[in-house]
């Protein structure tokens, strides 16, 4: 049961990351490839009607992860304080500067708001990255599951490391460069002209980047979390999750330069999908290791909820997101098409 | 300022500016709702336009509900660590299921009814709006269930190591105190939009713009408000007080400022809680009227804060009774602003009165200050507990959280708040000076 969950988590967590993913690249790929107002407000048209659904994917997930492993719920929410604070301080500019940039028409408004826009969709990819990174390198728990992490200390990717150190500014790093990929094979797939042309060059350009800091990230990632290599080891089925990915990270260069933009981006959210499985896959039973001491890691078994409450949360769940994915083919399929 | 007090004020601050958007967009949901439905009843334009022009005044709400609603969910884990792996299990199935069964339908068809409406027929349109209305008064549902868990906990079961796991999952949805709580509060979220609809209404004829929908919007306004004005006192004021009787008698003694146990307790309209001498100080009072209202017995005993430990009395006695002052005194003037309006209207006089358009205009921000003295009584009159009688707030928050740390956060929040009221203002002060004409198919 606890098994069941983590796996929905994870599912609901990587379905985050790839539908917001393409609406925060998007945000990433504003200023770069949008240079009139036209263009700009073609990028909100292409996110406008979805952005705000995306977004829930985090808080369904976020609300799901609180009941069915409140220890890891509170024990990461409250030990990762500070990122969290400024990730909601950046989900409520960007909100806002998606949805206010539009009401006024002024050569200093409008500027303004395409820059929050920007600036704050980055940093969001960054911030998320960053937390990838915490949670595959672990962090300090003591004897009661808890911990708290300043921004930065020393970089080192120790036990004394904050949320930002060489190994997870790797990580936010790659989290910037596939969200920017991603987001502009969207926008090349809901646009035209221009604006299609250089998303397609931006995503092209930018595969590169992935490419490289994939191929760091594997060989790293292993030396500072051990637990990977075991994993893999006891359960070598789990490598078609990387082999997936490996196959939409091939798909995706060879379908945008084909011009085919939606198996392009199809490509982008399986590449997105088989690198976050492969983490959950890798890091299984750990849900947040420790980087002291293994013996104190949080596992799926001790931070779930009791077993009464997990069975009957399956009762809803699966309803509720039978519904879930049916107000998403709707919504998507009625905003088909250019923007 | 010690670590419990920062992270009080934190959720406090955070809690109250988030609420006063959808207080708004729930009331506002329904009202759009009836504009379509006269929209299609009589297939006259003027009420599809009138719907658009709240519609749009709704999205902005609504972007600022979601903006300052996701910190909420956050909350918990980030600065009530200690509550959150106590209760999660419990807790946790109301906030996920809020996610899965209503975010997720009103982002989606929220979509689709601003965007929508030129693709779709008047029917499926209405229909977009109603699952709008639908998911947010769902939503509602869920917080409601959440706070009434909080206040009277059922269907859980204390574990040996303090964890708080469900045992019954109908219990969390049959609690007696979510019916009445679930009801007052969405009655005060129509009591809000009606109130803003009939304010905006009164502004176009009192400033002689836009007045065929300023009639409209006084009408539909005052006609909602007085009904959801009246429900708000009875049944479901009462309902509420009674559950606060029954359940939570300590905090009844409170928010009345009865310090001694009576038979025949007096009903207190004013005075100053002194807590050195333990009476209410220049009162003002209807004799036995509390015993009434309670229990429908005038010489009925209540208990007086006198009878119970002081460890048990919330934390903030003052706050608590004034702020419930604050709600029944401003709930009752409504009634007679819109008892008044209501008569005026139905003798066709409504739209010349002077005097009253520039009441219903002026009445704009009272809703909202009642609102939130509402909420302010329900949760400071939990205290001191975080669960009634189960875990006490001070062993709730996030032990390893410095004090600096909330603090920088707080500061943080209030500056961006600060920001989003200044645009919120004035976006919807342009929204209302363009009017309903603008909003176009």
């Amino acid at each position: 049961m606890e098994t069941t969950w983590f796996c929905l988590v994870a599912l609901m967590l990587a379905t985050y990351v790839v539908l917001d993913g393409f609406d925060l690249g998007a945000g990433v790929a504003h200023l770069l490839v949008a240079r009139t107002d036209e263009e700009r407000r073609a990028v909100l048209r292409s996110i406008g009607p979805v952005w705000d659904g995306n977004e829930v994917w985090l808080l369904a997930a976020g609300g799901t992860l609180f009941f069915a492993f409140p220890t890891l719920y509170a024990s990461s929410f409250s030990g990762f304080y500070l990122p969290l604070m400024i990730v909601l301080w950046l989900l409520i500019l960007r909100g806002i500067s998606i949805e206010f940039r539009n009401h006024i028409e002024s050569p200093v408004w409008q500027p303004l708001w395409d820059a929050v826009f920007a600036g704050s969709s980055a940093l969001l990819a960054i911030f998320f990255g960053a937390a990838l990174g915490n949670v595959v390198r672990g962090v300090p728990l003591d004897r009661a599951g808890d911990f708290f992490l300043p921004l930065w200390t020393d970089f080192a990717a120790g036990p004394e490391s904050g949320i930002l150190d060489w190994y997870t500014v790797l990580v936010a790093i790659a989290a910037l460069l596939t969200l920017t990929v991603h987001g502009a094979l969207w926008l090349a797939l809901k646009n035209e002209g221009a604006l299609e042309a250089r998303a397609r060059t931006l995503a092209g350009r930018a595969w590169w980047g992935v490419l490289a800091a994939v191929i760091a990230i594997t060989l790293v990632s292993f030396r500072v979390q051990p637990h990977l290599r075991e994993s893999f080891a006891a359960r070598p089925w789990a490598y078609a999750f990387p082999l997936f990915a490996l196959a939409g990270l091939a798909g995706m260069k060879i379908m945008n330069a084909a011009g085919r933009a939606m198996d392009a981006f199809l490509c982008s959210c399986a590449f997105i999908l088989g690198m976050l499985t492969s983490v959950a896959a890798g890091l299984y039973p750990y849900v947040l290791p420790s980087s002291t001491d293994p013996a104190l890691s949080l596992t799926v078994y001790n931070t779930a909820a009791a077993r009464y409450g997990l069975e009957v949360g399956l009762i809803w769940f699966i309803p509720g997101m039978l519904l879930t994915t049916a107000y998403f083919i709707y919504t998507y399929r009625s905003f088909a098409g250019k923007a | 300022m010690d670590a419990l007090t920062l992270h009080r004020l934190h959720f406090a601050f955070t809690i109250i500016f988030h609420y006063l958007f959808p207080q708004l967009t729930m009331g506002l949901a329904l009202l759009i709702l009836v504009l379509k439905t006269m929209a299609l009843r009589t297939g006259n334009e003027h009420y599809h336009r009138a719907a658009r022009f709240w519609a749009k005044i709704f999205a902005v709400n609504f972007v600022m509900g979601v903006v300052t609603g996701i910190p909420m969910e956050f909350q918990f884990g980030t600065n009530w660590s200690r509550f959150s792996k106590a209760a999660g299990g419990v807790i946790g199935q109301t906030l996920a299921m809020e996610g899965v069964f209503s975010f997720f339908l009103e982002s989606s068809f929220l979509g689709v009814f601003l965007f929508g409406e030129k693709r779709l027929s008047p029917k499926a349109h209405w229909f977009a709006a109603f699952l709008v209305f639908f998911g947010s008064w769902l939503s509602g549902f869920f917080i409601i269930a959440t706070d009434a868990w909080m206040q009277h906990p059922t269907g859980y079961r204390m574990g040996p190591d303090g964890q708080i796991s469900l045992t019954s999952f109908a219990a969390l949805f049959t609690n007696p105190w979510l019916f009445w709580q679930y009801l007052h509060n969405m009655i005060g979220a129509v009591v809000t939009g009606s109130f803003v609809m009939a304010s905006v209404g009164a502004f176009y004829l009192l400033s002689r713009t836009h007045e065929l929908y300023g009639r409209t919007f006084v009408r539909v306004g005052v006609v909602a408000g007085t009904i959801s004005a009246f429900l708000m006192a009875f049944p479901t004021g009462d309902g509420q007080g009674k559950n606060v009787a029954f359940h939570q008698p300590v905090t009844l003694a409170a928010m009345e400022g009865l310090f001694q146990t009576e038979d025949g307790a007096p009903l207190a309209l004013l005075g100053q809680p002194d807590l050195e001498k333990h009476r209410l100080d220049n009162p003002l009072i209807v004799p036995n009227a509390l015993s009434f209202l309670t229990y429908q017995r005038w010489k009925a005993q209540v208990r007086g804060l006198d009878a119970f430990p002081k460890d048990r009395w919330p934390d903030n006695i003052p706050l608590l009774y004034y702020s419930y002052h604050i709600m029944v005194g401003l709930g009752t003037i409504f009634t007679g602003v819109m008892a008044l309006a209501a008569f005026a209207l139905w003798r066709g006089a409504l739209y010349q009165s002077r005097g009253l358009l520039w009441l219903l205009m002026l009445m704009l921000p009272f809703p909202y200050i009642a609102t939130t003295a509402g909420w302010i009584t329900a949760e400071a009159g939990r205290q001191p507990w975080l669960i009634y009688g189960i875990m006490r707030t001070p062993a709730g928050f996030s032990p390893h959280v410095s004090p600096g740390n909330v603090l920088f956060t707080l500061i943080g929040f209030m500056g961006i708040y600060t920001v989003l009221a200044i645009l919120f203002l004035f976006l919807i002060r342009r929204e209302i000076e363009e009017g309903p004409e603008h909003a176009g198919a």
